[in-house]
């Protein structure tokens, strides 16, 4: 019975991490599509912290790429 | 053991999916269920995805996970970034997703279900996910190398610079068609008009927001932009019922072609954190909500197709748009099955982000078959109307008269009955005042899809919301190709004229930026504003002149890429793209040479201008007469720009067969990867 129950809890693990990976990929595609991603590589590799002025220089670096960045029709 | 429980598993879907296809393509008579083509469509996307993809992956393209890919090469956190396969996905679908699966399978269900639903799936997996795979492959291999550039490189000067003009063209014939489908879902719509043009302060709002309130936090922006979107959707049946206020947003086809062309200008002018940038977001938001809404709302309901499998109008006599079945079914669904302008993606943004070539599989090939099962539930949406409702809709005024009894009898009389009683209650259940005439085809799948999604959620008394809520949809993401496009040949423009004078290639020089703005504007403005006047609707001959357009784009992308797998020493598989490649040139050189030269007035510029010459002249004839030339002028060059790139390839395949011309790729020399393979598993 209780290697049953450990069976069961085994499983039960297994499919909530399988579905908290499913999540966090589905979340990480959303963070990339909306550029937060790129934001936060942006201050790692500048070593600063988020604010207005942060942001901002974020724009102007990557407001060449995004301006030629074509949408399908 | 476990190989044989998988070669059955693959049998049971061949099965079903030959079961299925079978039932779409010889069912005649009853109305059959829409989950017969999500079936067909699930089972050849499976196997085409399954086994095709892994053919060209392992002995076309020969992918290599030991080869290190541009992100990690070139890495430097900005362009160049190693990234998880399923995001690149993710971010790649949203890119490449756009109006064009939406609206031309709506416009090929005038044919019935059956043309435009085989097509999608035999053009899919066979002609369009194999362009955007190999296009992807092969840019990895070059450092994310754009289309142009590897036309260059590969198929020599002339087919670079050929290339480049194709593409300029194709953009501006697009950008025209894209802003006349908004035209003609918002003329006359107060509701809808007062909904996207509240998504323009929207949009401001959310820029101001991302950028002094809450820097960089854009998924929690683009929420607030959606609910926000929603209150105008809501606020939108107020401003329709008020006669005082609905009155300033009734506006008349001409206006709203102007103030889209003013909206196109400062899109492509303002700095694009203000305005671009948010719209960009908030519409890819909507979209990837709205079209997995779409998928579960048919899943759920389960709906039967009332369009018959073919109608009469294959023989080319359709009040949609006039042209047999071949070519015109082939080139009018479009982005569906093959877009040529997924080569620009594939070799634009995505290329630099994979961490190892083997995920070019998934996200070249995998993505494209999304997008065509995004056609299939467009194809579905039109086809759940009753066929009369549906023409009643798309029919312009020019072929089926604009009083709603004229209209009405004139459908009734090819077969497919309604009322004006029937209309008249509809356009009433959607919250507009009339859906006559509504052509473009994005009223008709607006209706499909409230039809769908009120049946799911929310009942009759919810289709108005649901309608507009599609409305807003559609226009939005097409506004957004539009600026987008704008912009994008902007620059290729500067980037031509700084060759000429070097001020003007500088993107931060205002006179150039806003001239170069305004020539383009100007450009698909001409073709926004023939469409706008053209008593046929405009669709008739501009959709056609857009299909004919995006697929030849897919003509120099298959060339370009036929090219390269002759000069890897991979002839023996060079069908794999030259398959396509003979199709798409046939078909649109010969939708080319129908829309041009055929004596029927509805299908052919030259012979409706000699019409209109014979006939009585009015102030118009002139305007139209010169419109009709030019049409059949631009369709004539963008052959000869592809005439000239086949020729080119054709040349360079035969030096190199032939052995007169070494067969040497320009690949980037191949570098191991420093990540283990199994890391990345």
């Amino acid at each position: 019975m209780s290697s049953f129950v450990g069976h069961k809890q085994r499983v039960g693990r297994r499919q909530l991490a399988f579905v908290r990976r499913v999540l966090g990929l589905f979340r990480s595609a959303l963070r990339e599509i909306f550029d937060e991603s790129a934001y936060e590589r942006f201050l790692e590799r500048q070593r600063k912290a988020p604010s207005q002025a942060a942001y901002a220089e974020f724009l102007r670096e990557g407001q060449a790429a995004q301006e030629r960045r074509a949408r399908c029709c | 053991m476990e190989k044989m429980w998988m070669a059955m598993a693959w049998l049971v879907v061949a099965g079903i999916g030959a079961l299925s296809v079978a039932t779409v393509a010889l069912h005649r008579g009853e109305p059959i269920n829409a989950l017969w083509l999500v079936a067909a469509a699930v089972c050849c996307y499976s196997i085409g995805y399954r086994f095709y993809s892994k053919f060209l992956a392992t002995k076309v393209l020969v992918l290599n996970a030991q080869r290190a890919t541009p992100a990690e090469r070139l890495e430097n956190g900005r362009d160049f970034v190693r990234t998880n396969k399923w995001v690149v996905f993710g971010h790649h679908f949203a890119a490449i997703a756009g109006p064009g699966p939406l609206v031309g399978p709506v416009l090929a269900a005038q044919f019935g279900y059956l043309p435009g639903t085989l097509w999608i799936l035999v053009g899919a997996v066979l002609g369009g996910c194999v362009q955007d795979f190999v296009t992807l492959g092969f840019s990895v291999r070059r450092d994310g190398k754009s289309m142009t550039e590897m036309a260059r490189e590969e198929i020599g000067r002339v087919g670079g610079l050929v290339a480049y003009l194709a593409v300029l063209s194709i953009l501006v014939v697009l950008l025209g068609v894209c802003a006349l489908i908004v035209v003609n879902a918002l003329k006359d719509s107060p509701w809808g008009m007062f909904t996207i043009a509240m998504t323009i302060p929207i949009a401001l709002l959310m820029g101001l927001y991302l950028r002094r309130l809450r820097p960089g936090k854009v998924l929690e922006t683009s929420l607030l932009g959606f609910v926000l979107v929603m209150l105008a959707i809501w606020g939108g049946q107020w401003v329709s019922q008020t006669p005082g206020v609905g009155h300033y947003f009734t506006l008349s086809a001409s206006t709203l072609a102007l103030l889209i062309m003013a909206y196109g200008f400062a899109a492509s002018a303002l700095p694009v954190w203000l305005l671009l940038a948010p719209r960009d977001y908030l519409s890819t938001f909507v979209k990837l909500g709205t079209m997995a809404m779409l998928a579960i709302g048919i899943l759920a309901l389960r709906p039967t197709l009332h369009m018959p499998a073919l109608t009469r109008f294959i023989d080319g006599t359709g009040p949609v748009f006039a042209g047999k079945v071949f070519p015109f079914a082939f080139i009018t669904i479009a982005c569906g099955a093959v877009s040529g302008f997924h080569a620009l993606i594939a070799s634009g943004t995505t290329p630099k982000m994979i961490a190892r070539e083997t995920e070019a599989r998934l996200i070249g090939y995998g993505a494209m078959l999304c997008e065509s099962m995004v056609a299939v539930m467009a194809m579905i949406a039109a086809c759940v109307l009753q066929p009369g409702v549906y023409f009643a809709i798309n029919s312009p005024a020019g072929i089926v008269g604009a009083a709603p009894e004229a209209a009405t009898a004139a459908i009734s009389s090819w077969g497919f009955t309604v009322t004006p009683t029937d209309m008249q209650g509809l356009a009433q259940a959607v919250g507009e005042h009339t859906l006559f005439n509504r052509t473009g085809g994005a009223p008709a799948f607006a209706v499909g899809m409230a039809n769908i999604f009120s049946n799911a959620l929310g009942g009759r008394e919810l289709m108005a919301i649901w309608y507009h809520f599609a409305i807003m949809f559609e226009a939005l993401f097409i506004l957004t190709v539009l600026d987008a496009g704008t912009r994008v040949a902007r620059f290729m423009l500067q980037d031509a004229l700084g060759h000429a004078w070097k001020p003007l290639g500088r993107t931060s020089w205002y006179p150039s930026i806003l001239g170069t703005s305004a020539l383009i504007v100007a450009a698909w403005g001409y073709f926004l504003w023939q469409g706008v006047k053209d008593p046929l609707g405009g669709i008739n001959s501009l959709w056609p002149l857009f299909g004919i357009a995006n697929q030849l784009l897919a003509t120099v992308a298959l060339c370009v890429a036929t090219t390269i797998l002759v000069k890897m020493g991979k002839a023996m598989y060079a069908w794999v793209t030259l398959g396509p490649l003979v199709w798409l040139t046939l078909v649109t050189f010969t939708a080319a040479y129908h829309k041009v030269f055929d004596p029927n007035p509805r299908i052919g510029f030259l012979s409706h201008a000699q019409q209109l010459l014979a006939g009585t002249a009015t102030n118009s004839t002139a305007r139209q007469v010169l419109n009709d030339r030019l049409d059949a002028g631009v369709t004539v060059v963008l052959i000869a720009l592809v005439g000239v790139i086949l020729v080119e390839s054709v040349l360079e395949w035969s030096r190199v067969l032939s052995g007169k011309k070494e067969a040497r790729v320009k690949e980037s020399p191949f570098v191991a990867t420093r990540f283990a393979v199994e890391e990345q598993a």
